[in-house]
């Protein structure tokens, strides 16, 4: 396949910074190594030189107390960004995400507002090992008061991010690590992708597959798979944004096509899939022809040797495999 | 420093706001006194910290602020609301959950709030406060104002990993806050010396680049003039500081607290030192105040508070069709109280329910071809 054109996903996340940045002088980036080193990832390369100390800060390793003074900066005028190493370092911030970001609008009787952005990146195959590699949409899905994005694209990590920056809620802004480094088109200009609005990245009437982040390009692989080899026509749909949740599309394409797997790299108990899987069983039971399928990641901590880490996160071949089953039909040619 | 420097150096109160000062802690006392009262009526649910025996403390710190100033506090945070002056009505409806309630009745005793006079909130979470207290000064910094924030907490907050990582921060960035150890003696039922290494606490700053005052917390006057001090230069200076202020709750740590923990003789002798007392004789001793009028304020603050109590029983509870209220600040991103956007099947303000998910069958992991080549992106040089 031709390298697509196009900004790598992390320079469409560093536009999307540095447009808000020049935007709005409100807008400024906390992090670990977010500056002089310019981002683990490189997302916030150059925007140190470009807006200076006062809006770019390096931060100690101290990663509840970043999302607090976070929480702390958005109540009172600020739009802060903070960047967290990995999404593992989220857990230590649990407290400020979960117990003050999420619920202070609510607690406190709609008096304040919390419009915080706190991007991480997860994901496996770069054998991090059990504490740098795991997927934890699900439990961020789970809280009310929070906003959860899980960009899949270079055009939905730089749209959605800056919708993100606009927006008054916390977002928990979940990116991929596997994906910084891939291409994509981004519209040209101002581009915003809203939240709650699902992408069909692909149309089809005989299956639909749900990719959850990295997993709707995983998705998408499957889905040509499925065409050329096996004359099924799969629809794939990329929520892009976990809450709100654009059920409506997934459900309407359900209803067309009767079946449905849903992919995801994080753990199957309790996953974004279970959690999907029970709406579509609520709302569309009388339309399926099949159980709902789910494609998910290993019940296990990231193991790190190659071959273990590679069976423990779902690829293509278990996507066809599933999308076949759904359709009483094997993946044997 | 080591020790508060001699207090004639201090500013001190004119005898107007010696009276101000007095009313306020006995609001406060008697505010408290009738909270617990309904809450032994079972009016008020959840758990009830009270702060009697701390006035001193929680009045001379406020006062040392201006109103543009802001003010955090912990799950003990009534005194700090009323020293603020949000109307006891407010603090009252929202221990008794009514609508009226400073947060409409979604915070109850631990999480009071009052944005419009910069009372930041009470926080649930010991240690909590610390990181937004110093993200609200560093609004205050990149704002360029004035303004710095008072931000109190309990010794035992003192051994959070929070207290480490916020002062080593708002040292390193210059933030203009006044953190403020309210050492009453006890993290909940643990004395001071069974959960500090370090029990003099005005020093635990000290390796993180905050220096240390102390105040007597049972003595406004102290309070008062430490706080003043330490805002004055925390205001003038940009950068943080830490006091500890030394007091003593008289009550439990809540009010299901058989307090196991402490003598009856140890709380005796503390009561002798009784902020309210002790400051009113003061007054009296130099002429400030006479006993008689005295009596007309607490009168005055009984009063007051039985108003409080009557507004709370007065006012509604919420409407269970407010249940989804606040949760977002609606907007583009966030059109509908629920999560999930769909309009298909469902009422508003109904909760969604459903039966267990269903755990799905083991997924064959065997791969049966060869990853597609840059399936993940992944490329040489990029970060992993």
């Amino acid at each position: 396949m031709a390298t697509p054109a196009g900004p790598r996903y992390r320079e469409a996340l560093n536009q999307a910074l540095r447009e808000e940045l020049t935007r709005d002088e409100r807008v400024m980036l906390m992090g670990e190594d977010i500056g002089v080193f310019g981002g683990a990832f490189k997302v916030t390369d150059g925007l140190l030189e470009e807006f200076g100390e006062k809006r770019i800060r390096d931060t100690p390793i101290s990663e509840n107390t970043i999302v607090g003074l976070g929480v702390g900066a958005a109540m009172t005028g600020l739009r802060p960004v903070v960047e967290l190493m990995t999404i593992n370092f989220a857990l230590l911030a649990l407290d400020q995400i979960v117990n003050h970001a999420a619920h202070i609008h609510y607690m406190f009787g709609g008096q304040a507002r919390v419009p915080l952005v706190v991007r991480m990146p997860q994901g496996a195959g770069h054998q991090l090992g059990p504490t740098h590699s795991h997927c934890f949409e699900a439990m961020f899905l789970q809280v009310p008061g929070l906003l959860v994005a899980v960009p899949a694209t270079a055009a939905d990590a730089k749209g959605l991010l800056k919708s993100a920056i606009r927006d008054e809620n916390p977002v928990v802004f979940i990116e991929h690590e596997s994906l910084y480094g891939v291409r994509g088109e981004v519209p040209e200009g101002e581009h915003l992708v809203p939240f709650g609005v699902a992408r069909t990245a692909r149309e089809g009437s005989d299956v639909t597959i749900v990719g959850i982040s990295r997993m709707a390009l995983t998705a998408e692989r499957a889905a040509r798979t499925l065409s050329e080899d096996h004359g099924v026509e799969a629809e794939v749909i990329d929520p892009r944004t976990l809450r709100p949740l654009d059920l409506d599309t997934i459900l309407a394409s359900v209803r067309r096509t009767n079946r449905c797997v849903i992919v995801e790299e994080g753990w199957p108990h309790g996953g974004v899939g279970a959690n999907l899987a029970a709406l579509i069983g609520e709302q569309a039971f009388d339309d399926l022809d099949a159980p709902v399928a789910r494609v998910t990641g290993a019940d296990v901590p990231m193991p790190y040797s190659k071959p273990l880490e590679d069976i423990a996160y779902p690829h293509e071949p278990q996507v066809v495999a599933a999308a076949l089953a759904t359709l009483n039909r094997t993946a044997a040619v | 420093m080591a020790d508060s420097p001699p207090t004639d150096s201090r500013p001190r109160e004119d005898a107007l706001q010696a009276r101000e000062w007095l009313e306020t802690m006995t609001l406060i006392r008697r505010f408290e006194e009738r909270a617990g009262e309904m809450y032994a009526r079972a009016k008020v649910g959840g758990f009830l910290h009270l702060s009697i025996g701390e006035e001193a403390t929680i009045v001379g710190a406020a006062r040392a602020l201006r109103d543009t100033d802001y003010l955090i506090s912990t799950y003990r945070s009534h005194g700090h609301a009323l020293v603020r002056g949000t109307p006891p009505e407010n603090v009252m409806a929202e221990l008794f959950g009514k609508v009226d309630g400073c947060c409409r009745g979604r915070g109850g005793s631990m999480h009071m709030f009052d944005m419009a006079r910069r009372f930041m909130g009470g926080y649930g979470i010991v240690g909590g406060n610390l990181p937004i207290a110093a993200g609200i000064a560093l609004a205050s910094d990149y704002t360029e104002t004035d303004e710095v924030t008072l931000c109190t907490f309990g010794d035992g907050a003192s051994n959070q990993g929070t207290f480490g990582e916020t002062l080593n921060l708002a040292a390193l960035w210059s933030l203009p806050v006044v953190f403020m150890v309210t050492n009453n003696q006890f993290g909940m039922g643990t004395a001071l010396g069974r959960h500090s290494a370090v029990t003099d606490l005005q020093r635990k700053g000290e390796s993180l680049g905050v220096p240390g005052m102390r105040c007597d917390g049972m003595d406004i006057r102290d309070t008062y003039g430490v706080v003043c001090e330490a805002v004055a230069k925390v205001r003038e200076e940009r950068r943080p500081v830490l006091i500890e202020a030394i007091t003593y709750r008289f009550r439990g740590h809540s009010m299901a607290d058989p307090e196991q923990y402490r003598s009856k003789d140890e709380v005796a002798r503390w009561r002798e030192r009784d902020p309210l007392s002790v400051y009113g004789r003061q007054l009296m001793d130099e002429g400030t105040i006479t006993a008689g009028e005295i009596e007309q304020l607490d009168a005055q603050a009984i009063a007051r508070v039985d108003g409080a109590v009557e507004f709370a029983e007065a006012s509604p509870f919420p409407e269970p069709s407010d249940l989804y209220d606040d949760i977002y600040v609606l907007g583009e991103s966030s059109r509908g109280w629920y999560s999930v956007e769909t309009t298909e099947d469902r009422e508003e303000g109904s909760a969604a329910s459903g039966p267990e998910p269903a755990v799905n069958d083991e997924i064959p992991q065997q791969l049966t071809s060869a990853l597609a080549a840059g399936e993940d992106g992944h490329e040489p040089g990029d970060e992993d």
